[in-house]
């Protein structure tokens, strides 16, 4: 629970990580890349206020007590969703995977939900570690990261026959959050990893599930919010979108906002910190705070109190059936207060 | 000490020749940032050395930037460098990046993308980039029209007066000879009498269906900016560079 001039806000942060990506878990061979991801990852840091820099090696690795201080403690989240990425090729024991994550998800009971991973790509074996892990950790989500490389292939589609045979077996297992990675990072070659018409698909096929497409397809963000507008069941995942734009570019943050809020609408934004990225406290703290700059963005929707709660927990907790103290919900709120 | 009749002291020549490929680089631009590579601080140097070889050094905002539009891009400034008189040969190479090798060897042979990449430690390309680069340019020219359009919108004009506007109605601006010059590459007439608002295969847009392509060309707007925002914060951040946020 968060709180901020005696409002208390229900919090889910629902895109964040515990990864391990120090020298020591650095595929021999594949050195430049693993130190590559990890140092790009790091200049995005840079695009969150100073005193919350981290310096280098200790953004690696943070420790598990410095990520419940920080998640728990100073960020006042209520419920952390871990998103499982493998990276095996560089990373030896995996960038964050649903072992690593799983094990501080056990430790700490009720403070996360971990959701795992598959790729379509790994076959039967891949879909026996998906199934074993659904079993193993109960999981109700799923991260998707499109244009991770594997073996030979540099990426894969959600409407591949292959894709589609697991979406179909998380349908069945009841996972039925698919966040799909559509964002910076990861280069595609020729392949274009941040088109979303795979996710359209999809999300017009598996009615059963959600699609909460991270990073809101930056930097294809109108492609993304074309789409959503369409499939009732896609959802817009602000990481990267607040620690990335609002505090280092604040006018462009509000455009992004305005073009999400009219295109894609309050129900359907998520908030998530994108920890170890990026802490908590001072995307929560900013959003709270936030409105337009001036009026010459008078034309896109407001943002008000009751929309900005649905976005930093409650419409989280309805995809994962989290439940909200009553005092934190919209409608009983209301009620208390008046 | 013997000093080759190739050397040559600097001199204000020198200085044009280097200015005149500085020019050259304005012309070159990232497409999906529809903004040149100068502006953009891409450039990390340009120098002419005593043989009068152009040395351009292109750096951009991540080690894992997209290779398409980097090989896009290293290509450009060698076509356009190459352009530049008074020089004898030009070298072209991007910096800092996982796949600097393969697009530089390839950019300097004058293989294409595909051919250049092909066994490559960072993987193989199945496509040229002509269609990417049609595709961005579309989408430039939506952006581009939302810059033009919307103030004239903003200043009162109705869908029914700006979906009978032509080019040549619109007052002049950066924003309107940029618009001109993407709509030219993408072979759609741009002279004063041709109609404003276009879609990307060049049909003029109608009264019904004006609002909400205008809407989307802002969408298309916001994207661009909100993309070059975190492409010119990385690179701040990567290289050090000032961070002075104009917005």
């Amino acid at each position: 629970m968060y709180e901020k001039d005696g409002e208390k806000y229900f919090i889910v942060d629902s895109h964040m990580h515990y990864w391990d990506a120090s020298p020591e878990n650095w595929v021999k061979g594949a050195e430049q890349y693993a130190k590559g991801w990890i140092e790009c990852f790091h200049a995005y840091q840079g695009l969150g206020p100073a005193d919350t820099h981290q310096p280098l090696e200790e953004f690696q690795k943070v420790s598990e007590e410095q990520l419940m201080r920080e998640e728990f403690e100073e960020g006042g989240v209520d419920v952390a969703i871990f998103q499982s990425t493998y990276l095996r090729e560089w990373y030896k024991d995996g960038f964050n995977t649903t072992e690593r994550n799983g094990y501080l998800a056990e430790k700490y009971p009720g403070k996360f939900i971990l959701n795992t991973r598959f790729d379509p790509r790994d076959g039967d074996a891949g879909m026996r570690e998906f199934e074993g892990n659904v079993e193993k950790f109960g999981c109700k989500g799923a991260k998707l990261y499109t244009a991770e490389w594997n073996g030979e292939s540099r990426g894969f589609k959600l409407t591949d026959p292959e894709a589609y045979r697991f979406l179909e077996r998380a349908q069945e297992l009841g996972v039925k959050n698919i966040h799909v990675h559509k964002g910076p990072t990861i280069w595609p070659l020729d392949k274009d990893a941040f088109d979303v018409s795979d996710v359209d698909h999809a999300a017009t096929d598996f009615q059963g599930l959600n699609f909460i497409v991270e990073h809101v397809g930056l930097p294809r963000i109108e492609d993304f919010c074309f789409m959503a507008t369409q499939e009732p069941n896609v959802y817009a995942g602000l990481s990267v979108v607040l620690g990335g734009l609002m505090h280092a570019r604040p006018k462009f943050f509000a455009k992004v906002m305005g073009e999400l809020l009219f295109w894609v609408g309050e129900d359907k934004m998520t908030f998530g910190s994108d920890y170890n990225i990026w802490t908590p406290k001072w995307q929560i703290e900013g959003l709270l705070d936030w409105d337009y700059p001036s009026d010459e963005f008078s034309d896109y929707p407001r943002l008000g109190q009751d929309g900005k709660r649905k976005i930093l927990g409650l419409n989280a907790a309805k995809l994962y059936d989290i439940e909200v103290p009553a005092e934190l919900q919209l409608g009983q709120r209301e009620v208390a207060q008046a | 000490m013997s000093i080759s009749f190739l050397t040559r002291p600097a001199d204000s020549d020198d200085a044009a020749v280097v200015g005149r490929v500085w020019e050259a680089l304005r012309t070159v631009r990232d497409p999906e940032l529809d903004n040149d590579v100068v502006s953009l601080d891409f450039v990390a140097s340009c120098e002419v050395d005593e043989h009068r070889v152009a040395h351009v050094r292109l750096r951009l905002p991540t080690y894992f930037c997209a290779p398409n539009f980097a090989f896009l891009m290293v290509a450009d400034a060698w076509d356009a460098t190459s352009t530049v008189d008074g020089l004898s040969d030009v070298d072209v190479e991007l910096i800092d990046h996982f796949a600097a090798d393969a697009i530089n060897r390839g950019v300097a042979a004058r293989a294409g993308f595909v051919h250049s990449m092909a066994g490559t430690e960072v993987g193989e390309a199945v496509e040229e980039l002509d269609t990417l680069r049609r595709q961005f340019t579309e989408r430039a020219l939506m952006a581009g029209t939302d810059l033009v359009v919307r103030p004239l919108a903003k200043a009162g004009s109705t869908p029914e007066e700006l979906a009978a506007m032509t080019l040549g109605d619109a007052p002049d601006s950066e924003d309107l000879t940029r618009l001109r010059r993407r709509r030219r590459e993408l072979g759609i007439p741009s002279s004063d009498e041709d109609p404003l608002v276009v879609d990307p295969s060049g049909r003029k847009v109608g009264v019904e269906a004006l609002p909400l392509h205008l809407r989307k060309a802002r969408s298309f707007q916001v994207g661009v900016d909100a993309n070059t925002s975190i492409c010119r914060g990385q690179l701040a951040v990567r290289y050090g560079l000032s961070t002075t946020d104009a917005s």
